[in-house]
């Protein structure tokens, strides 16, 4: 029988993707290690390559297909010595779940009440698989818990038993059903998946992480000198004022670890790393990959792999590990001229840092008027996690660092 | 004396500190073990595996005896005590050999001493009172393990009265031996001296022997040691130990303070056991001991920056299987933190899911809770049992006495607990062991097809029982 080959999961927390681009075709030969497919997730692009050595039978799954659930038979291949006939007991049930969702049917059919007595599967009515305990799932159906909306904390983010006894159902936030109108001519362009996960998140931030702002300006001529001496020893690299801004926010995290904390409904949990987002722009949105322990390393190491993770950004080439799990978030707009801003959180994280340009400002010190090179940033905290006073402390360590640079070395 | 530094430091060789300083290795960490007796510890050198080795002769030389069972001839029986401790002594050293290959495969420095934390980041070492070395390392992870626990009346000479060490390699055959304590080490002693035909009584303080087991295998062991002659005393302690030329005259008193004495040759001490936490620099630290025991996180963490504490050293269950399963998290955590990127999926270890093993005959294995702890904590349960006589390899191995327990939550169909007693079980209880990790209900446990004939079968069979359906009983 012939190898059937599945829609992967390339990240832990992946439900579905879209095959961007087959870069084989039927009749190729292919070996383990041989690039299959680009896959789409919401954040980034990646290849998905074989395990099998074979011939391609037959693709299923065209190219450019969206919404292409994990687990979905998207092609076959032919071992060595089969014709096609070997594919023919391989019915074509997987592409039943290929279920493109227009707006025409938005909701998924309703679950079947299963009975006590049969243990519910591990597909979900959406078709995804969600990686769960038999446990579990039994717990769930016991609890009319949709296990798919339980996150797994064991092995692998497996759902275990612990993860549904401490589940507590949110609100589930309705998609709004959106009037358009206008008069004037239009095009309509589809989503990318990054465009909605941007926008799912950010809405489920502002609906429901009380966010509120402090504001401080950071005079920058110390840091500026200590730059121009530093890239100046060197053309081995050249440190940003961003790289100085990650290593501040860093260390001031460790400083102020009350600032460095996540809100889990009935815990708060404190992070002892300093894994900080930085918010990278892309051709059609955003991504934010982590600089993850951030406060042991130095402004090189900092600079290095801000830049490495950026151009894998550019590239689309960012995986999981790149971008999930960062415990603050860095938002730069200062290169765009902008001189002041407030960023949304980044949930489940509490804080993000949003930073305006330097300038030449005029700052009065002791009645003395002198020309300064200032920067306005502002800090948005999620109150439920951070108090006021504790962002204030926590700004206030961020300005230490960065108006008297020569302190991070300590 | 130059300082030797690394990332990564160990202070002690047995089972919980090899394996962390392997996995620590294994990440591309400069690591080093300071031991001042044998590569291996307790676990391999006077603990698991040389009784293991003594209790297999001891079940040979029990086989021989019933040879005719088996339409054998077997005469002249006997037994030669210094070959069957040499055995035991030479596979110790075997395998203790085979960790420090481990180590130079590895990488690994090995550091002969004494070690004591100075300060956190760096230890001292000295041989025989004299320093040799310093070293430093970014962490330091204490394993000094543990040994046996001696009360004021309650003191092993060596010579008449014995902790495990010195009954691994007996002076003497005992006539008439006194095991106080039935836990794990004391009933393997207890019925490894008794098949060479000593006179053995165990005297223990709780109402049932083994008192970690489930009590229903508790009296399914107790009857079997019963049979083959062990005399039990439960709930009753021994007040007194008067050593005499030829003999020791023991006082047991029962928990109505009535008191007996017995004569016996040999005594030996298996009441329990304490941390080695003295001398190596923990009070001056600041590290935190309760009852012997060095107190540490759920990722082996002291509290004391970059000093962790493994295995015996942080109490119970001691177990091998506990200190190396803590030495690998231990190490985990620490390269996370550091943002290590091959950790990505770690997970402390669960204690419930922990199992535990006494080698005597019958065999003992258990995971999980007893029925008793299951019911106390509210849970309804359901209890699945099927007897070794009921199974056909049991009765063709000639090995027909045993017993395998499931408790399952009623509700749920969670396996709380498996319990067994009987040939070969201490083989089997990972089967639980794993289906409790993977947190598996019963449904799965009956859906998996066992192979025939087995012991294993048991394992399903009770299962079935559990929901009234079991089989063959
Ligand atoms: C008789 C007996 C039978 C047992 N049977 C089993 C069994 O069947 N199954 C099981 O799982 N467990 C069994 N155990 C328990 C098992 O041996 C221990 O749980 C295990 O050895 C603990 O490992 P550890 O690494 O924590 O400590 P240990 O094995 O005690 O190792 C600690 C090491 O540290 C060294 N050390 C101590 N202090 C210093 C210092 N200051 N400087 C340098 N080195 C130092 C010691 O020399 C020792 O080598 C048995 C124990 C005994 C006594």
């Amino acid at each position: 029988m012939a190898i059937e080959i599945f829609m992967p999961a390339l990240s832990p927390t992946m439900e579905s993707g879209t095959l961007a681009n087959w870069l084989v075709k039927e009749g190729d030969t292919v070996e383990s290690g041989t690039i299959l497919a680009e896959i789409e997730t919401d954040k980034a692009t990646m290849e998905y390559e074989s395990i099998d050595d074979g011939v391609v039978g037959k693709i299923i799954v065209a190219d450019g297909t969206e919404n292409v659930a994990v687990g979905t038979l998207i092609a076959l291949l032919l071992e060595e010595g089969e014709d096609a006939s070997a594919m023919d007991d391989i019915s074509s049930g997987g592409m039943a779940s290929v279920e493109i969702n227009t707006e025409a049917s938005p909701a998924a059919a309703p679950a079947p009440v299963a009975p006590a007595h049969v243990a519910p599967t591990t597909i979900s009515p959406t078709g995804d698989r969600v990686f769960s305990s038999p446990l579990a799932r039994r717990i769930a159906a016991q609890k009319d818990i949709n296990i798919a909306d339980v996150s797994g904390t064991g092995p692998r983010g497996r759902v275990i038993k612990r993860d549904v006894e401490s589940y507590t159902p949110r609100e589930v936030i309705r998609t709004a059903t959106f009037q358009l109108h206008s008069d004037a001519p239009f095009e309509e362009i589809k989503l990318s998946n990054m465009r909605k996960t941007i926008a799912k998140r950010l809405t489920e931030s502002k609906q429901t992480v009380p966010h509120f702002y402090l504001g401080v300006d950071i005079e920058l001529d110390n840091l500026l000198a200590a730059r121009k001496e530093l890239n100046g020893m060197s053309d081995d690299y050249k440190i940003s004022v961003n790289d100085f801004i990650i290593r501040a926010c860093a260390l001031a995290l460790k400083k102020v670890p009350a600032a460095n904390v996540q809100f889990g409904g009935d815990v708060m949990r404190h992070y002892s790393r300093s894994d900080v987002s930085v918010a990278v722009a892309i051709p059609g949105g955003l991504v934010t990959p982590v600089i993850r322990g951030a406060e042991q390393k130095g402004l090189r190491q900092i600079s290095d792999e801000t830049k490495e993770l950026a151009k894998k950004a550019r590239d689309g080439k960012l995986m999981p590990e790149d971008y999930a799990g960062g415990t603050f978030s860095i938002s730069n707009l200062g290169m765009m001229g902008i001189k002041q801003f407030q960023a949304v959180i980044n949930p489940p994280q509490a804080a993000i840092l949003a930073v305006g340009s330097g300038e030449q400002r005029v700052v009065i010190n002791n009645g003395e008027m002198k020309p300064a090179t200032v920067m306005s940033v502002n800090l948005a905290c999620d109150h439920r996690a951070i108090d006021g006073a504790v962002g204030a402390e926590f700004l206030g360590a961020i300005k230490t660092y960065l108006e008297h640079p020569s302190t991070m070395l300590l | 004396m130059t300082v030797q530094k690394f990332d990564i430091v160990v202070l002690g060789g047995g089972p919980g500190g090899y394996v962390a300083a392997i996995r620590a290795a294994q990440l591309g960490y400069k690591t080093a073990v300071i031991e001042r007796e044998n590569l291996g510890g307790i676990c391999l050198n006077w603990g698991c595996i040389p009784t293991k080795a003594l209790l297999r002769s001891a079940e040979v030389f029990h086989n021989m005896k019933h040879a005719a069972d088996y339409g054998l001839l077997a005469k002249d029986l006997g037994f030669e005590l210094d070959k069957v401790v040499k055995r035991s002594r030479g596979i110790a050293a075997q395998l203790s050999g085979g960790v420090a290959h481990l180590m130079k495969k590895n990488k690994i420095t090995v550091i002969e001493g004494e070690g004591k934390l100075v300060k956190p980041g760096l230890l001292s070492v000295s041989k025989d009172g004299k320093k040799i070395a310093d070293v430093e390392a970014t962490d330091i992870i204490l394993a000094t393990g543990a040994r046996a626990r001696e009360l004021p009346h309650l003191k092993a000479d060596g010579d008449k009265i014995w902790t495990y060490r010195h009954a691994l390699v007996p002076n003497v055959m005992p006539k008439k031996l006194l095991v106080i304590g039935s836990g794990a080490i004391g009933i393997e002693f207890a019925s490894f001296y008794n098949e060479l035909g000593a006179d053995v009584t165990v005297v223990e303080m709780m109402d049932h022997v083994l008192p970690v087991e489930d009590e229903e295998i508790s009296a399914f062991a107790l009857k079997s040691f019963k049979a083959q002659g062990l005399k039990i005393i439960t709930s009753a302690s021994v007040t007194k130990l008067d050593k005499k030329k030829d003999i020791v005259v023991c006082t047991v008193e029962d928990n109505k303070g009535k008191a007996q004495t017995i004569e016996v040759d040999r005594v030996i001490l298996a009441v329990g056991i304490t941390g080695n936490v003295e001398n190596i620099g923990l009070e001056e630290n600041g590290i935190k001991v309760d009852r012997g025991h060095i107190i540490a996180d759920e990722w082996g963490h002291t509290g004391v920056k970059g000093v962790h504490a493994i295995g015996d050293l942080t109490g119970p269950p001691w177990l091998a299987h506990k200190a190396s399963h803590e030495g690998v998290i231990v190490i985990e955590k620490i390269a996370r933190d550091k943002g290590h990127k091959e950790i990505k999926d770690l997970h402390p270890i669960d204690k419930g899911n922990i199992p535990g093993c006494t080698y005597c005959r019958p065999q003992v294995a258990s995971v999980g809770m007893t029925e008793k702890t299951a019911k106390d904590k509210g849970h309804k349960v359901r209890v699945g049992r099927f007897p070794f006589m009921a199974n056909g390899k049991a009765i063709a191995l000639g090995e027909a006495e045993g017993l395998v327990k499931t408790v399952f939550d009623a509700k749920t169909g969670e396996l709380l607990g498996a319990h067994m007693v009987g040939a070969e079980v201490t083989e089997m209880i990972q089967g639980y062991t794993v289906a409790r990790t993977l947190e598996t209900t019963e449904a799965e446990l009956m859906h998996t097809v066992f192979p025939h004939p087995t012991l294993s079968e048991m394992m399903h069979e009770s299962v079935l029982d559990a929901y009234g359906k079991a089989l063959h009983f």
